[in-house]
Protein backbone atom coordinates (compact mmCIF):
# COMPACT_ATOMS: atom_id res chain seq x y z
CA UNK A 1 0.00 0.00 0.00
CA UNK A 2 1.41 3.49 -1.28
CA UNK A 3 1.85 6.03 1.40
CA UNK A 4 -0.69 8.77 2.31
CA UNK A 5 -0.03 11.92 0.27
CA UNK A 6 1.23 15.31 2.27
CA UNK A 7 -1.53 17.21 0.73
CA UNK A 8 -4.40 16.15 -1.06
CA UNK A 9 -7.07 17.65 -3.28
CA UNK A 10 -10.30 16.99 -4.06
CA UNK A 11 -13.13 18.88 -5.80
CA UNK A 12 -11.24 22.42 -4.95
CA UNK A 13 -13.43 24.91 -6.17
CA UNK A 14 -13.07 28.95 -5.79
CA UNK A 15 -15.07 31.76 -7.94
CA UNK A 16 -14.85 35.20 -7.77
CA UNK A 17 -18.23 37.21 -8.83
CA UNK A 18 -19.38 34.99 -11.65
CA UNK A 19 -15.93 33.75 -12.76
CA UNK A 20 -15.08 30.33 -12.02
CA UNK A 21 -11.41 30.72 -11.01
CA UNK A 22 -11.04 26.74 -9.76
CA UNK A 23 -13.42 24.34 -10.91
CA UNK A 24 -13.12 20.98 -9.39
CA UNK A 25 -9.62 20.81 -8.97
CA UNK A 26 -7.93 17.06 -7.94
CA UNK A 27 -4.21 16.98 -6.99
CA UNK A 28 -2.55 14.72 -4.67
CA UNK A 29 0.77 15.49 -3.84
CA UNK A 30 2.98 12.41 -1.84
CA UNK A 31 5.48 13.05 0.65
CA UNK A 32 9.17 14.30 -0.64
CA UNK A 33 7.74 15.12 -3.82
CA UNK A 34 8.30 17.88 -5.91
CA UNK A 35 5.09 18.85 -7.91
CA UNK A 36 5.24 21.86 -10.23
CA UNK A 37 1.63 22.93 -11.46
CA UNK A 38 2.56 25.03 -14.69
CA UNK A 39 -0.38 27.06 -16.76
CA UNK A 40 -1.03 30.67 -18.44
CA UNK A 41 -1.23 33.81 -16.54
CA UNK A 42 -5.04 34.09 -14.87
CA UNK A 43 -5.68 30.26 -14.97
CA UNK A 44 -5.60 30.48 -11.37
CA UNK A 45 -2.34 29.03 -10.05
CA UNK A 46 -1.85 31.86 -7.33
CA UNK A 47 -5.46 31.14 -6.36
CA UNK A 48 -5.19 27.11 -5.55
CA UNK A 49 -2.12 27.65 -3.42
CA UNK A 50 -3.68 30.58 -1.71
CA UNK A 51 -6.39 28.07 -1.09
CA UNK A 52 -3.76 25.63 0.52
CA UNK A 53 -2.07 27.78 2.36
CA UNK A 54 -5.32 29.39 3.94
CA UNK A 55 -5.31 32.81 2.31
CA UNK A 56 -8.21 32.31 0.63
CA UNK A 57 -11.12 30.45 1.30
CA UNK A 58 -12.39 27.76 -1.08
CA UNK A 59 -15.73 27.85 -2.20
CA UNK A 60 -16.41 23.54 -2.22
CA UNK A 61 -14.13 20.96 -2.11
CA UNK A 62 -11.64 19.60 0.86
CA UNK A 63 -7.47 20.10 0.98
CA UNK A 64 -5.74 17.92 3.08
CA UNK A 65 -2.65 18.00 4.64
CA UNK A 66 -1.79 14.86 6.68
CA UNK A 67 -5.20 13.81 6.25
CA UNK A 68 -6.46 16.74 7.97
CA UNK A 69 -9.03 18.61 6.06
CA UNK A 70 -8.12 22.28 6.53
CA UNK A 71 -10.94 24.16 4.66
CA UNK A 72 -13.26 26.13 6.74
CA UNK A 73 -10.33 25.57 10.04
CA UNK A 74 -10.40 28.86 12.33
CA UNK A 75 -7.41 30.83 12.57
CA UNK A 76 -5.41 29.53 15.76
CA UNK A 77 -5.48 25.74 13.67
CA UNK A 78 -4.90 27.45 10.93
CA UNK A 79 -2.06 28.85 11.99
CA UNK A 80 -1.06 25.38 13.64
CA UNK A 81 -1.05 23.68 10.08
CA UNK A 82 1.06 26.75 8.80
CA UNK A 83 3.80 25.96 10.99
CA UNK A 84 4.41 22.84 8.41
CA UNK A 85 4.55 25.48 5.43
CA UNK A 86 7.57 27.98 3.86
CA UNK A 87 6.64 29.79 1.54
CA UNK A 88 8.92 31.70 -1.48
CA UNK A 89 6.74 35.23 -2.85
CA UNK A 90 6.76 35.91 -6.51
CA UNK A 91 7.92 39.28 -5.17
CA UNK A 92 10.00 37.72 -2.08
CA UNK A 93 7.45 39.42 0.28
CA UNK A 94 10.74 40.85 2.60
CA UNK A 95 9.03 43.13 5.73
CA UNK A 96 10.78 46.78 4.68
CA UNK A 97 10.66 47.59 8.24
CA UNK A 98 13.07 44.64 9.27
CA UNK A 99 16.68 44.07 8.12
CA UNK A 100 17.54 40.71 6.03
CA UNK A 101 18.41 38.64 9.19
CA UNK A 102 15.43 39.83 11.03
CA UNK A 103 13.13 38.62 7.79
CA UNK A 104 14.86 35.15 7.69
CA UNK A 105 14.35 34.48 11.65
CA UNK A 106 10.74 36.23 11.69
CA UNK A 107 9.07 32.72 11.91
CA UNK A 108 11.43 31.54 14.41
CA UNK A 109 11.25 34.91 16.80
CA UNK A 110 7.40 35.31 16.21
CA UNK A 111 6.42 31.75 15.47
CA UNK A 112 8.72 29.77 17.43
CA UNK A 113 9.58 31.95 20.37
CA UNK A 114 13.03 31.40 19.71
CA UNK A 115 15.29 33.86 21.55
CA UNK A 116 16.56 36.54 19.33
CA UNK A 117 20.08 35.56 19.50
CA UNK A 118 19.94 32.34 18.81
CA UNK A 119 17.70 32.94 15.66
CA UNK A 120 20.29 35.29 14.04
CA UNK A 121 22.43 32.31 14.29
CA UNK A 122 20.11 30.45 12.78
CA UNK A 123 19.73 33.46 9.82
CA UNK A 124 22.72 33.70 9.43
CA UNK A 125 23.25 29.66 8.62
CA UNK A 126 20.17 30.44 6.00
CA UNK A 127 21.85 32.90 4.63
CA UNK A 128 24.68 31.00 3.89
CA UNK A 129 23.14 27.90 2.33
CA UNK A 130 21.42 30.63 0.01
CA UNK A 131 24.86 31.91 -1.08
CA UNK A 132 24.89 35.34 1.24
CA UNK A 133 27.31 36.56 3.39
CA UNK A 134 26.70 37.23 6.96
CA UNK A 135 26.81 40.96 6.53
CA UNK A 136 24.13 40.66 4.06
CA UNK A 137 21.84 39.69 6.95
CA UNK A 138 22.47 43.58 8.72
CA UNK A 139 21.08 44.90 5.48
CA UNK A 140 17.46 46.56 4.67
CA UNK A 141 16.02 44.77 1.90
CA UNK A 142 15.93 48.22 0.12
CA UNK A 143 19.54 47.75 -0.48
CA UNK A 144 19.45 44.38 -2.42
CA UNK A 145 18.80 43.03 -6.06
CA UNK A 146 16.19 41.25 -7.27
CA UNK A 147 18.08 38.02 -7.17
CA UNK A 148 19.39 38.49 -3.65
CA UNK A 149 15.30 39.40 -2.78
CA UNK A 150 14.98 35.57 -4.04
CA UNK A 151 17.36 34.14 -2.25
CA UNK A 152 16.77 36.15 1.18
CA UNK A 153 12.82 34.84 0.37
CA UNK A 154 14.41 31.76 -0.30
CA UNK A 155 16.22 31.53 3.33
CA UNK A 156 13.11 32.19 5.08
CA UNK A 157 11.13 30.04 3.47
CA UNK A 158 13.75 27.27 5.12
CA UNK A 159 14.90 28.98 8.32
CA UNK A 160 11.50 27.09 10.21
CA UNK A 161 12.53 23.78 8.94
CA UNK A 162 8.99 23.35 7.29
CA UNK A 163 7.32 20.04 5.67
CA UNK A 164 5.95 21.63 2.75
CA UNK A 165 7.44 24.57 0.74
CA UNK A 166 5.21 26.28 -1.58
CA UNK A 167 7.25 28.48 -4.47
CA UNK A 168 4.94 31.15 -6.39
CA UNK A 169 6.67 31.82 -9.96
CA UNK A 170 10.82 31.95 -8.25
CA UNK A 171 12.29 32.68 -11.50
CA UNK A 172 9.88 35.46 -12.25
CA UNK A 173 11.59 38.74 -13.36
CA UNK A 174 15.25 36.95 -13.03
CA UNK A 175 17.90 37.39 -15.75
CA UNK A 176 18.95 33.35 -16.79
CA UNK A 177 21.66 32.95 -14.84
CA UNK A 178 20.23 33.95 -11.73
CA UNK A 179 17.19 32.05 -12.50
CA UNK A 180 19.27 28.95 -13.11
CA UNK A 181 20.82 29.67 -9.70
CA UNK A 182 17.61 30.55 -7.89
CA UNK A 183 16.40 26.71 -9.42
CA UNK A 184 19.16 24.96 -7.93
CA UNK A 185 19.05 26.16 -4.63
CA UNK A 186 15.48 25.45 -4.95
CA UNK A 187 16.34 22.01 -5.80
CA UNK A 188 19.05 21.71 -3.45
CA UNK A 189 17.34 23.28 -0.14
CA UNK A 190 14.17 20.93 -0.80
CA UNK A 191 16.41 18.12 -0.72
CA UNK A 192 18.55 19.13 2.26
CA UNK A 193 15.43 19.29 4.26
CA UNK A 194 13.71 16.46 2.77
CA UNK A 195 10.75 18.53 2.05
CA UNK A 196 8.20 18.16 -0.10
CA UNK A 197 7.55 21.28 -2.86
CA UNK A 198 4.96 22.92 -4.97
CA UNK A 199 5.87 25.43 -7.17
CA UNK A 200 3.74 27.45 -9.57
CA UNK A 201 5.32 28.67 -12.57
CA UNK A 202 4.96 29.09 -15.97
CA UNK A 203 8.74 28.74 -17.13
CA UNK A 204 9.25 25.67 -18.27
CA UNK A 205 13.13 25.44 -17.79
CA UNK A 206 12.47 25.95 -14.45
CA UNK A 207 9.87 23.55 -14.26
CA UNK A 208 11.73 20.74 -15.68
CA UNK A 209 14.92 21.79 -12.87
CA UNK A 210 12.58 21.38 -10.01
CA UNK A 211 9.85 19.32 -10.39
CA UNK A 212 9.40 15.31 -10.12
CA UNK A 213 5.89 15.43 -11.65
CA UNK A 214 4.50 18.25 -13.24
CA UNK A 215 0.21 19.13 -13.37
CA UNK A 216 -0.70 21.58 -16.15
CA UNK A 217 -4.07 23.99 -14.93
CA UNK A 218 -6.34 24.83 -17.36
CA UNK A 219 -9.65 26.79 -16.99
CA UNK A 220 -10.01 26.15 -13.84
CA UNK A 221 -9.11 21.91 -14.09
CA UNK A 222 -5.91 20.08 -13.80
CA UNK A 223 -5.98 18.80 -17.43
CA UNK A 224 -3.12 16.86 -17.44
CA UNK A 225 -0.24 15.44 -14.43
CA UNK A 226 2.73 13.07 -14.88
CA UNK A 227 6.36 12.43 -14.76
CA UNK A 228 8.63 15.18 -15.63
CA UNK A 229 10.11 13.17 -18.17
CA UNK A 230 6.69 12.40 -19.68
CA UNK A 231 5.66 16.23 -20.79
CA UNK A 232 7.80 16.73 -23.74
CA UNK A 233 6.40 13.29 -25.23
CA UNK A 234 3.17 13.87 -24.12
CA UNK A 235 0.37 14.68 -27.32
CA UNK A 236 -2.23 16.18 -25.15
CA UNK A 237 -3.03 19.69 -27.47
CA UNK A 238 -2.27 21.86 -24.79
CA UNK A 239 0.30 20.70 -23.41
CA UNK A 240 2.57 20.54 -26.21
CA UNK A 241 1.20 24.16 -27.62
CA UNK A 242 2.00 25.54 -23.50
CA UNK A 243 5.17 23.19 -23.66
CA UNK A 244 6.10 24.76 -26.82
CA UNK A 245 4.88 28.39 -26.37
CA UNK A 246 2.81 28.59 -29.55
CA UNK A 247 0.46 31.26 -29.69
CA UNK A 248 -1.60 29.10 -32.37
CA UNK A 249 -3.65 26.51 -30.66
CA UNK A 250 -6.61 25.52 -28.54
CA UNK A 251 -5.43 27.78 -25.48
CA UNK A 252 -6.87 31.26 -26.30
CA UNK A 253 -5.45 33.90 -24.43
CA UNK A 254 -7.86 36.10 -22.44
CA UNK A 255 -7.09 39.85 -23.54
CA UNK A 256 -9.67 40.72 -20.64
CA UNK A 257 -9.81 39.57 -16.81
CA UNK B 1 -33.84 54.24 -18.56
CA UNK B 2 -32.04 53.00 -14.92
CA UNK B 3 -34.97 53.52 -12.54
CA UNK B 4 -34.13 55.84 -9.86
CA UNK B 5 -35.44 53.64 -6.71
CA UNK B 6 -32.83 50.41 -8.04
CA UNK B 7 -30.25 52.97 -7.64
CA UNK B 8 -31.21 54.09 -4.46
CA UNK B 9 -30.82 50.46 -3.31
CA UNK B 10 -27.78 49.69 -4.62
CA UNK B 11 -25.89 52.79 -3.28
CA UNK B 12 -27.80 51.83 0.57
CA UNK B 13 -26.92 47.44 0.21
CA UNK B 14 -23.20 48.97 -0.64
CA UNK B 15 -23.32 51.30 2.38
CA UNK B 16 -24.92 48.18 4.67
CA UNK B 17 -21.99 45.96 3.13
CA UNK B 18 -19.07 48.48 4.17
CA UNK B 19 -20.75 49.66 7.62
CA UNK B 20 -20.83 45.14 8.14
CA UNK B 21 -16.81 44.55 6.82
CA UNK B 22 -15.90 47.92 9.25
CA UNK B 23 -18.16 46.28 12.28
CA UNK B 24 -16.58 42.82 11.24
CA UNK B 25 -12.82 44.21 10.61
CA UNK B 26 -13.45 46.06 14.26
CA UNK B 27 -14.80 42.72 16.29
CA UNK B 28 -11.88 40.69 15.23
CA UNK B 29 -9.03 43.12 15.68
CA UNK B 30 -10.33 44.60 19.04
CA UNK B 31 -10.69 40.98 19.75
CA UNK B 32 -6.93 40.26 19.36
CA UNK B 33 -6.37 43.40 21.70
CA UNK B 34 -7.22 40.87 24.68
CA UNK B 35 -5.72 37.77 23.74
CA UNK B 36 -2.16 37.13 24.07
CA UNK B 37 0.87 36.91 22.50
CA UNK B 38 0.88 41.36 22.52
CA UNK B 39 3.80 43.05 20.81
CA UNK B 40 5.08 45.22 23.39
CA UNK B 41 7.97 46.39 21.04
CA UNK B 42 5.53 47.48 18.15
CA UNK B 43 3.05 48.89 20.88
CA UNK B 44 6.02 51.08 21.71
CA UNK B 45 7.10 52.38 18.23
CA UNK B 46 3.43 52.64 17.27
CA UNK B 47 3.12 54.83 20.98
CA UNK B 48 6.34 56.75 20.34
CA UNK B 49 4.82 57.53 16.21
CA UNK B 50 1.38 58.41 16.79
CA UNK B 51 2.18 60.38 21.07
CA UNK B 52 5.84 62.14 20.59
CA UNK B 53 6.23 62.59 16.40
CA UNK B 54 3.08 64.04 16.53
CA UNK B 55 4.01 66.48 19.56
CA UNK B 56 5.28 68.96 17.28
CA UNK B 57 1.92 69.34 14.47
CA UNK B 58 -0.26 69.43 17.16
CA UNK B 59 0.95 71.92 19.68
CA UNK B 60 1.48 74.32 16.96
CA UNK B 61 -2.21 73.97 15.61
CA UNK B 62 -2.79 74.10 19.77
CA UNK B 63 -1.12 77.25 20.19
CA UNK B 64 -2.58 79.25 17.42
CA UNK B 65 -6.14 78.09 17.60
CA UNK B 66 -5.92 79.01 21.38
CA UNK B 67 -4.72 82.44 20.49
CA UNK B 68 -6.86 82.87 17.74
CA UNK B 69 -9.93 82.02 20.02
CA UNK B 70 -9.03 84.52 22.49
CA UNK B 71 -8.88 87.25 19.71
CA UNK B 72 -12.14 86.12 18.42
CA UNK B 73 -14.11 85.80 21.55
CA UNK B 74 -12.74 89.40 22.73
CA UNK B 75 -14.36 90.70 19.65
CA UNK B 76 -18.06 88.93 20.28
CA UNK B 77 -17.35 90.03 24.24
CA UNK B 78 -16.16 93.38 23.52
CA UNK B 79 -20.19 93.98 22.44
CA UNK B 80 -21.84 93.14 25.37
CA UNK B 81 -18.89 94.71 27.84
CA UNK B 82 -18.35 91.04 28.77
CA UNK B 83 -14.41 91.27 28.33
CA UNK B 84 -13.27 89.05 31.17
CA UNK B 85 -15.28 86.01 30.37
CA UNK B 86 -12.38 85.60 27.58
CA UNK B 87 -10.09 83.41 29.55
CA UNK B 88 -12.95 81.06 31.07
CA UNK B 89 -14.32 80.69 27.13
CA UNK B 90 -10.87 79.65 25.61
CA UNK B 91 -10.26 77.23 28.57
CA UNK B 92 -13.57 75.39 28.33
CA UNK B 93 -13.74 75.66 24.33
CA UNK B 94 -10.29 74.13 23.94
CA UNK B 95 -10.66 71.30 26.54
CA UNK B 96 -14.11 70.19 25.56
CA UNK B 97 -14.19 70.65 22.26
CA UNK B 98 -11.02 72.55 20.18
CA UNK B 99 -8.10 70.54 21.81
CA UNK B 100 -9.62 66.81 20.57
CA UNK B 101 -10.81 67.72 17.59
CA UNK B 102 -7.59 70.08 16.23
CA UNK B 103 -5.45 67.21 17.99
CA UNK B 104 -8.16 64.34 16.51
CA UNK B 105 -7.48 65.95 12.79
CA UNK B 106 -4.40 66.67 12.60
CA UNK B 107 -3.40 63.34 13.85
CA UNK B 108 -6.06 61.43 11.29
CA UNK B 109 -4.00 63.60 8.21
CA UNK B 110 0.04 62.67 9.91
CA UNK B 111 -1.03 58.98 10.92
CA UNK B 112 -4.07 57.72 9.58
CA UNK B 113 -2.69 58.29 6.01
CA UNK B 114 1.02 56.87 7.37
CA UNK B 115 -0.89 53.59 8.95
CA UNK B 116 -3.35 52.87 5.57
CA UNK B 117 -0.11 53.84 3.20
CA UNK B 118 2.38 51.45 5.07
CA UNK B 119 -0.57 48.26 5.71
CA UNK B 120 -2.00 48.84 2.20
CA UNK B 121 1.85 48.52 0.68
CA UNK B 122 1.94 45.75 2.84
CA UNK B 123 -1.11 44.29 1.14
CA UNK B 124 -0.12 44.45 -2.58
CA UNK B 125 3.84 43.35 -2.09
CA UNK B 126 2.05 40.29 -0.41
CA UNK B 127 3.75 41.47 3.26
CA UNK B 128 0.78 40.26 4.81
CA UNK B 129 0.46 37.23 3.03
CA UNK B 130 3.68 36.52 4.31
CA UNK B 131 3.05 36.87 7.83
CA UNK B 132 -0.08 34.39 7.64
CA UNK B 133 2.55 32.34 5.91
CA UNK B 134 5.09 32.35 9.00
CA UNK B 135 2.47 31.66 11.56
CA UNK B 136 1.91 35.62 12.78
CA UNK B 137 -1.86 36.32 12.67
CA UNK B 138 -1.93 40.34 10.62
CA UNK B 139 -4.47 41.45 12.87
CA UNK B 140 -2.49 40.96 15.77
CA UNK B 141 1.03 41.51 14.44
CA UNK B 142 -0.41 44.86 12.11
CA UNK B 143 -3.33 46.27 13.80
CA UNK B 144 -3.96 45.94 17.21
CA UNK B 145 -0.51 47.41 18.41
CA UNK B 146 -1.96 50.18 16.24
CA UNK B 147 -5.42 50.29 17.92
CA UNK B 148 -4.15 50.39 21.52
CA UNK B 149 -1.42 52.84 20.80
CA UNK B 150 -4.31 55.40 18.78
CA UNK B 151 -6.17 55.06 22.04
CA UNK B 152 -4.02 55.70 24.51
CA UNK B 153 -2.15 58.23 22.82
CA UNK B 154 -4.51 60.69 21.67
CA UNK B 155 -5.66 61.58 25.33
CA UNK B 156 -1.78 62.10 26.49
CA UNK B 157 -1.79 64.18 23.30
CA UNK B 158 -5.11 66.17 24.01
CA UNK B 159 -3.82 66.88 27.53
CA UNK B 160 -0.93 68.75 26.36
CA UNK B 161 -2.87 70.34 23.66
CA UNK B 162 -4.67 71.83 25.64
CA UNK B 163 -2.19 73.30 28.38
CA UNK B 164 -0.78 74.80 25.12
CA UNK B 165 -4.04 76.47 23.79
CA UNK B 166 -4.79 77.65 27.04
CA UNK B 167 -1.01 79.30 27.02
CA UNK B 168 -1.55 80.27 23.30
CA UNK B 169 -4.73 82.41 24.68
CA UNK B 170 -3.21 83.61 27.70
CA UNK B 171 -0.16 85.37 25.64
CA UNK B 172 -2.90 86.89 23.68
CA UNK B 173 -4.95 87.49 26.42
CA UNK B 174 -2.07 89.27 28.76
CA UNK B 175 0.52 90.64 25.72
CA UNK B 176 -2.22 91.63 22.91
CA UNK B 177 -5.22 92.48 25.02
CA UNK B 178 -3.84 93.79 28.28
CA UNK B 179 -5.54 91.63 30.99
CA UNK B 180 -4.16 91.35 34.12
CA UNK B 181 -1.70 87.92 34.23
CA UNK B 182 -2.94 86.84 37.93
CA UNK B 183 -6.53 87.31 36.59
CA UNK B 184 -6.36 85.57 33.68
CA UNK B 185 -5.32 82.63 35.66
CA UNK B 186 -7.57 82.92 38.42
CA UNK B 187 -10.75 82.94 35.47
CA UNK B 188 -9.15 80.50 33.60
CA UNK B 189 -9.10 78.24 36.75
CA UNK B 190 -11.79 79.15 38.69
CA UNK B 191 -15.00 78.26 36.19
CA UNK B 192 -13.02 75.13 34.54
CA UNK B 193 -14.12 71.68 36.41
CA UNK B 194 -13.42 67.96 36.24
CA UNK B 195 -15.69 66.80 33.48
CA UNK B 196 -14.59 69.86 30.72
CA UNK B 197 -11.48 67.87 30.88
CA UNK B 198 -12.53 64.59 31.52
CA UNK B 199 -15.02 64.77 28.58
CA UNK B 200 -12.18 65.98 25.95
CA UNK B 201 -10.20 63.15 27.06
CA UNK B 202 -12.95 60.74 26.06
CA UNK B 203 -13.30 61.71 22.98
CA UNK B 204 -9.56 61.96 21.95
CA UNK B 205 -9.41 58.15 23.15
CA UNK B 206 -12.37 57.39 20.70
CA UNK B 207 -10.41 59.61 18.12
CA UNK B 208 -7.28 57.85 18.60
CA UNK B 209 -9.26 54.23 18.31
CA UNK B 210 -11.19 55.58 15.27
CA UNK B 211 -8.07 57.29 13.22
CA UNK B 212 -6.10 53.80 14.03
CA UNK B 213 -9.30 51.46 12.56
CA UNK B 214 -9.86 53.91 9.64
CA UNK B 215 -6.51 53.58 8.78
CA UNK B 216 -5.41 49.87 9.39
CA UNK B 217 -9.07 49.38 7.32
CA UNK B 218 -8.47 51.05 4.33
CA UNK B 219 -5.06 49.91 4.29
CA UNK B 220 -5.54 46.12 5.21
CA UNK B 221 -8.43 46.16 2.35
CA UNK B 222 -6.42 47.82 -0.62
CA UNK B 223 -5.83 46.83 -3.90
CA UNK B 224 -4.31 47.24 -7.27
CA UNK B 225 -1.20 48.35 -6.67
CA UNK B 226 0.05 52.17 -6.23
CA UNK B 227 -2.83 53.53 -6.94
CA UNK B 228 -5.08 51.43 -4.64
CA UNK B 229 -2.52 52.67 -1.78
CA UNK B 230 -3.15 56.11 -2.81
CA UNK B 231 -6.71 55.19 -2.60
CA UNK B 232 -6.62 53.81 0.59
CA UNK B 233 -4.49 56.43 2.45
CA UNK B 234 -7.48 59.53 1.11
CA UNK B 235 -10.27 56.70 2.22
CA UNK B 236 -8.28 56.38 5.71
CA UNK B 237 -7.95 60.39 6.12
CA UNK B 238 -11.48 61.28 5.16
CA UNK B 239 -13.46 58.50 6.68
CA UNK B 240 -11.58 59.18 10.26
CA UNK B 241 -12.58 63.28 9.86
CA UNK B 242 -15.91 62.74 9.00
CA UNK B 243 -16.19 60.32 11.81
CA UNK B 244 -14.19 62.25 14.21
CA UNK B 245 -17.27 65.34 13.99
CA UNK B 246 -20.23 62.37 13.95
CA UNK B 247 -18.26 60.98 17.36
CA UNK B 248 -17.71 64.39 18.84
CA UNK B 249 -21.45 65.30 18.30
CA UNK B 250 -22.31 61.92 19.64
CA UNK B 251 -19.70 62.14 23.01
CA UNK B 252 -21.13 65.94 23.45
CA UNK B 253 -24.62 64.61 23.23
CA UNK B 254 -24.09 61.81 26.04
CA UNK B 255 -22.12 64.19 28.32
CA UNK B 256 -24.78 66.83 27.45
CA UNK B 257 -27.48 64.67 28.65
CA UNK B 258 -25.61 63.59 31.65
CA UNK B 259 -24.85 66.90 32.60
Amino acid sequence: MSAPPKISIRGLKKHFGLKKVLDGIDLDVGVGESVVIIGGSGTGKSVLLKCILGLLEADGGSIKIDGQEVVGLRSAEREKINRKFGMLFQSAALFDSLSVWENVAFGLIQGQKMARKEAKEIAVTNLAQVGLAREVGELSPAELSGGMRKRVGLARAIATTPEIIFFDEPTTGLDPIMSDVIDKLIVKCVRELGATGVSITHDMKSARQIANRIAMLHEGKIIWQGPVSDIDRDTNPYVDQFVHGRADGPIQMQVRK
Amino acid sequence: MTNPLAIIGRIFLHFLGVVGRIAMFTGVSVSHCFRPPWFPALIGRQMLDIGYFSLPVVGLTALFTGMVLALQSYTGFARFSAEGAVATVVVLSVTRELGPVIAGLMVAGRIGASMAAEIGTMRVTEQIDALTTLSTNPYKYLVAPRLIAGLTMLPLLVVVADIIGVFGGYIVGVYKLGFNPAAYLKRTFDYLEFMDVFSGLVKAGAFGFLISLMGCYHGYNSEGGAQGVGRATTNAVVSASILILIFNYAITEIFFATR
